[in-house]
């Protein structure tokens, strides 16, 4: 670590940044040291690091002082490190933090990952080695003070030239992830164009492919994410994976439901199991498409849409005809309700609340007044009385 | 008593025919089905390789995943439609989306009683941002409109309304149709609206005018200022948020999703 100065962290005339990394922690040797939390930064010149809570705080030391480099994998609990081998110290260095070292290497951790990308670019330097072929004409004053370290115009255009660089950088970057990205593309397209012309001969012979291979066909659709082309529908029903689902959710949801009166809407179910599953989590089309089945499946759950477009899971003990009568009496003991009022009353969702004044209201058992002060619900006198 | 002859070996040989027939049949779809099978492999080989190298600047860049998704919508794939799909499995999309969605229905519900179900996507940003804490991996508007279109599916009336620069989020099942689109962009500009205003702009008459602002009205997403000076004032929470405190409240936290 004796080979490290203070530096202002400028970027020197003619020097670029090429890559930089955050969270990255250096030890002088097997030792760690006290700088425990950093951005390093690679230029064409020189391997920086600073202080991620001091910005002030930083040390450099030119790429020509290393001698190789070794990478160091991740193990448990230890991050990845790369190993940097250096020359011994210049005399005419300039202060840094350490005086002296008994080790010739230092490492760098990376404890926000970000290795693989910094020892490529670092190899590439070191083979390049543009440093010998750019000498940074004016270096340009700075205050051997670390706590100072700025002055002010040379401040600015540093600033601009680092962030042109980043820029220059992050779309170098995305260009080569980009380029990657549509290589993966045309291969996806591939598959596609196949799960087309295999769909166009299954509409062809009508029948005679088993069922077998209609589920087959159905979940390779399903790992890639097309449409099916035959029936237009995403995956719908029938593959194994949205039936084991089906299956798994009739008991996951089991108790829940009893907890909430035998009724839930699908939101609140799709919240439910995903921050309890955690990772892995089901999208909402997965949910939907293994509610679908749970009819046919016999589970103990059923899938209800109402008119509304809202859609719930209910018990199949559940009756919500029989709720019904019940709101009604709630109703009419307090003469008249809102879905708010009604739902605090119960207990229930507004959502939920609402649907069955509404589904009470279509029995005939409730009647509605509809005004600027909202929706409430009375008890069908009309029918009662009459 | 049957004859065993040509008559029955007739019939005997035409079966095997057709048998061979069918057989051929399902052969062809065999191969194919065979060959996209291992043609699966090798793309989930490429997709593994893909995302060793890339799967962080997914994660950590937005437009790069913007990218992502317009490549994949244009060559007819949706990466997001399963949790079983590869690019879930494999990029880790698919569980970033999904937990979106999940913190979006909280927020969105937390904040119903308040809004009436309607909130802009930059209130909902913040909100969303705030609840998933500082150490939490960003994330952009965009990847709230993909999460928001994906929600739509679950039938609690998720919507995007385009309004201004930007757009309003509805997540209640209520009826909203061109009208009282039109008239929530009106409102857009200064968080509220005149009936006067609806007609001088729209060239509407004084019924349409009112029904549309009654409806508003009455699914909770406008609130009525009869005390303004000249006429009413229909104002949209949704629309106001500089008035009001950024924080949920506990209260409102409890509403939402146990």
């Amino acid at each position: 670590m004796d080979r490290f100065s203070w530096t202002s962290g400028l970027l020197e005339l003619g020097e670029t940044l090429v890559v930089q990394q955050r969270g990255v922690r250096l030890y002088d040797g097997e030792e760690k040291v006290k700088f425990d939390s950093g951005v390093l930064l690679l230029s064409t010149h020189r391997l920086l690091w600073r202080d991620q809570k001091n910005h002030e705080y930083c040390i450099a030391v030119p790429l020509s002082q290393v001698v190789f480099i070794e990478e160091q994998a991740a193990g448990i609990g230890k991050s990845a490190k790369i190993v940097v081998h250096l020359h011994p110290a210049s005399s005419n260095k300039e202060p840094g933090p350490f005086q002296s070292s008994k080790y010739s290497y230092i490492k760098l951790s990376f404890k926000e990952h970000g290795q693989i990308e910094f020892y490529r670019r670092l190899s590439e330097e070191m083979t390049q080695r543009r440093w010998e072929s750019m000498p940074t004409g004016q270096t340009i004053q700075v205050n051997k003070d670390p706590q100072a370290g700025r002055i002010r115009a040379v401040g600015i255009v540093g600033i601009e030239r680092k962030l042109e660089e980043k820029r220059k950088e992050t779309d170098k970057n995305i260009s080569e992830a980009f380029e990657d990205l549509s290589k993966l593309m045309e291969k996806a397209k591939e598959m596609v164009e196949l799960s087309k012309s295999i769909a166009n001969k299954i509409k062809e012979k009508q029948g005679d492919i088993t069922e077998d291979e209609t589920i087959r066909f159905k979940s390779y659709l399903l790992s890639m994410g097309i449409a099916n082309p035959v029936t237009r529908e995403t995956y719908g029903s029938g593959t194994q994976y949205h039936m084991q689902l089906a299956k798994q959710l009739a008991g996951i949801l089991q108790t829940p439901l009893e907890e909430r009166g035998g009724i839930m809407s699908l939101t609140e179910v799709y919240c439910l199991v995903n921050r309890a599953r955690g990772l892995e989590l089901l999208s909402p089309e997965d949910l939907v498409n293994a509610c679908k089945m749970l009819e046919s499946l016999k589970l103990p759950l059923r899938l209800r849409i109402f008119d509304s477009g809202v859609m719930v899971i209910e018990l199949q003990s559940h009756n919500e005809e029989e709720m019904v009568a019940s709101a009604l009496e709630t109703v009419s003991e307090k003469g008249s309700l809102t879905a708010d009022e009604f739902a605090k009353l119960v207990g229930m969702s507004v959502l939920l609340a609402k649907e069955r004044l509404l589904l009470a209201e279509k029995m005939g058992h409730l009647c509605r007044d509809d005004s600027v002060e909202g929706l409430r619900f009375y008890p069908n006198l009309f029918l009662t009385q009459s | 008593m049957h004859r065993r002859g040509v008559g029955a070996g007739a019939i005997a040989k035409k079966k095997l025919a057709e048998a061979k027939y069918k057989e051929r049949g399902t052969v062809l779809a065999e191969d194919q089905l065979a060959q996209m099978s291992k043609q699966l492999d090798m793309f989930k080989t490429n997709l593994e390789e893909f995302a060793s190298k890339h799967k962080q600047e997914i994660r950590k860049n937005p437009e790069f995943r913007v990218q992502f998704q317009d490549m994949c919508a244009t060559i007819g794939v949706d990466p997001l439609a399963s949790g079983k799909g590869f690019w879930s499995e494999m990029l880790g999309v698919g569980d970033f989306y999904y937990e979106l969605g999940v913190q979006i229905i909280e927020v969105c519900l937390a904040l119903k009683h308040r809004n009436g179900g309607l909130i802009t996507l930059e209130e909902l940003h913040q909100q969303v941002l705030k609840g998933r804490g500082k150490f939490a991996q960003d994330v952009s508007q965009d990847d709230l409109l993909r999460a928001i279109k994906k929600l739509k599916v679950l039938g609690n009336g998720f919507g995007i309304i385009p309004v201004g620069g930007t757009y309003l989020v509805q997540s209640v099942p209520a009826e909203l149709n061109m009208d009282h689109t039109v008239v929530l962009q009106l409102a857009e500009k200064k968080g509220y609206v005149t009936v006067s205003e609806i007609r001088s702009s729209l060239k509407w008459e004084m019924e349409r005018a009112k029904q549309v602002l009654e409806h508003l009205l009455k699914e909770g997403m406008a609130w009525l200022d009869t005390q303004a000076a000249g006429e009413p004032q229909y104002w949209l929470p949704a629309l106001f948020t500089e008035l009001y405190s950024q924080e949920i409240t506990p209260e409102e936290a409890k509403e939402a999703i146990p």
